[in-house]
């Protein structure tokens, strides 16, 4: 570790005299910029080559904006290529599985940090073991299940294992946000006779919003992506999520670069959408779970 | 507070729903493989037990080749280890010091941690194509004809092909946690160096990186178990082939599940990653504390 630290350390020094020497904050600004071009190039090429006919693609046009922005290879990938169902499966297998996070992991939290009981602390630590256990732990035992009770290719073959896998994590954060609610509002929601299901649904889950959209991020990036379980567990058209769908579709269709691209690239909007008005939110959610990962 | 008699029962009621999901979901299953690893079965009937026969078979089996896939897992795991946490780090070192531009790099640096590995793994299949991918055209503009490749069919360079798209997609990763990191220092430590007269450089070397150390120890427990589970990227690009040149212990598994069937030699894969991860995690844990 060190010897390769040190290294590190000594390309960095042109950095430290930038107030000094300009030159070594233009060779910073390049060495940045050239990194930035090659994360941005994948995606730059994925849009253009979205928007070209096989022509442009394969000699004509291979780099630079398509000539002829050839929309109809969107539609093609809609109509054809099934992307708007794929689309839909993602969007429901997601969001009901953070959902299920949600309920689960706020409600535990609840009963490990403002009930008193022996044995919470207990509890917590056998929760958490969640988060060092791989997905790979589960897949031969969950397909056999799933398939006995006839479960494969259904939404809740993904849904279930997806909330199961992310619950530790959300477990987690809501302990994080449970703990900034300062107990005194308990009590005087108490001593006005609300109950303990009183005190969770009127005073702690109206304040546990931040903790909602931090899970529901982490959540999602969870789901959003997910392959393994998702190509074991479904086969059918009918309730395939982006990413397995994208993947057949690109077996299936592999010289049509023009349609395969735009079907990327409709699977990448989204996300990149959703990055640009969350990105802090985003980074935080994966810092939040790495710190005790 | 007083306890009303219902309030055991309450207790119960708010942590059953995560006790289904989680007794059910991850910690049954994984007494369930552990089981199927010492079973012969292939799906239908019951599982035959037939003690450790699979562990053995599968360290000594040619066809299944485990030693191939492990050494694939290591290599990955120590590049990332050797080159792309090294690289994040000269990011994230660099990022932090108030570049010109600095939100924006973060944030181009970091996207392609989010874009599905399918989405990624499918756009490298078109950039190492033979014919009309991007490299090889690259390689015969510049006159070096000689160097094309079948990328992804050679069994020569398959696997490096591979390596790429994997390290490259995760160095934002690490940027950000690192980037974090020396963003959560107090800054009165780096002011009160620099009077002292440590160079920038110094301060990095003396008290940044040592300062992130919990972070850095993260940072490689996530690249050595990342690199053994590694799965998706591989099962895009090649699934193992050519000739399972590129195989990893996860791509294994699976095809040994669903194409042979084999489902009990598929849970004792599965166990043996679970094991390597713990061991590595411990490994690791241990090896932070020990430099201190």
């Amino acid at each position: 570790m060190s010897a390769r630290s040190t290294k590190v350390n000594q390309a960095d020094i042109p950095v430290a005299d930038q107030h000094h020497f300009k030159w070594t904050d233009v060779l910073v600004q390049v060495g940045l910029v050239l990194w930035a071009i090659i994360c941005l190039f994948p995606v730059y090429w994925m849009f253009t080559f979205s928007l070209k006919s096989n022509e442009e693609i394969f000699g004509a046009n291979v780099m630079g904006l398509p000539q002829k922005w050839l929309w109809e290879n969107y539609s093609r990938a809609l109509n054809v290529g099934n992307m708007g169902q794929y689309f839909l499966n993602s969007l429901i297998v997601t969001v009901v599985s953070i959902v299920f996070v949600l309920i689960a992991s706020i409600m535990a939290t609840y009963a490990m940090t403002r009930l008193q009981w022996k044995g919470r602390k207990k509890m917590n630590s056998f929760f958490m073991l969640g988060l060092t256990i791989p997905i790979h732990a589960a897949i031969v035992p969950l397909y056999t299940t799933l398939s006995r009770l006839s479960m494969l290719n259904t939404y809740w073959a993904l849904i279930i294992p997806y909330a199961a896998f992310s619950l530790s994590m959300g477990i987690l954060i809501s302990i994080g946000f449970m703990g900034d609610i300062p107990y005194d509002l308990d009590e005087a929601a108490f001593l006005d006779g609300c109950g303990v299901w009183g005190i969770f649904f009127r005073v702690i889950v109206p304040l546990m919003l931040p903790a909602v959209s931090t899970i529901g991020i982490y959540t999602f990036l969870q789901c959003w992506n997910e392959l393994m379980f998702a190509t074991v567990f479904i086969s059918k058209e009918a309730y395939k999520t982006l990413p397995v769908g994208i993947q057949g579709l690109s077996g299936q269709y592999t010289t049509e670069w023009g349609p395969i691209g735009a079907a990327l690239a409709m699977a990448t909007i989204p996300m990149l959408v959703v990055y640009i008005f969350l990105s802090k939110q985003i980074q935080e959610s994966f810092i939040a779970g790495a710190v005790k990962g | 507070m007083h306890r009303p008699f219902s309030y055991k029962l309450n207790i119960f009621l708010f942590l059953l729903p995560a006790l289904i999901l989680f007794i059910g979901i991850l910690i049954a299953p994984i007494v369930m493989s552990a089981y199927y690893s010492l079973t012969e079965w292939n799906g239908l009937g019951t599982p035959a037990f037939i003690g450790f026969k699979n562990y053995v078979e599968l360290f000594t089996s040619k066809s299944i080749n485990i030693t191939r896939a492990l050494k694939n897992a290591m290599l990955l795991a120590l590049l990332s280890v050797c080159i792309q946490l090294p690289f994040s780090l000269l990011l994230a070192l660099t990022l932090s010091r108030h570049v010109k531009g600095e939100r924006w790099y973060l944030a181009i640096y970091f996207m392609p941690v989010l874009i599905s590995s399918v989405v990624i793994g499918q756009l490298w299949i078109k950039i190492y194509n033979p014919e009309y991918g991007a490299l090889n055209m690259f390689l015969r503009s510049i006159g070096l004809d000689s160097w094309t490749r079948i990328w992804l069919g050679d069994k020569n360079v398959a696997f490096g092909a591979c390596l790429v798209p994997i390290l490259w997609q995760y160095v934002g990763y690490h940027m950000l946690l690192m980037y974090a990191g020396i963003k959560g220092m107090p800054a009165d430590l780096n002011e009160a160096a620099m009077l002292d007269g440590c160079t920038p450089a110094q301060v990095s070397w003396y008290i940044t990186i040592p300062y992130i150390r919990p972070i850095l120890r993260v940072s490689v427990i996530f690249a050595v178990t990342g690199s053994l589970k590694s799965f998706d990227m591989i099962y895009v690009l090649t699934n193992g082939g050519p000739n399972h040149a590129t195989e990893l212990p996860s791509t294994l598994m699976i095809n040994l599940l669903f194409l042979r069937n084999r489902y009990g030699m598929g849970s004792t894969i599965a166990v043996m990653l679970i094991v390597l991860c713990f061991f590595f995690a411990m490994l690791i844990n241990f090896m932070f504390k020990e430099e201190k």
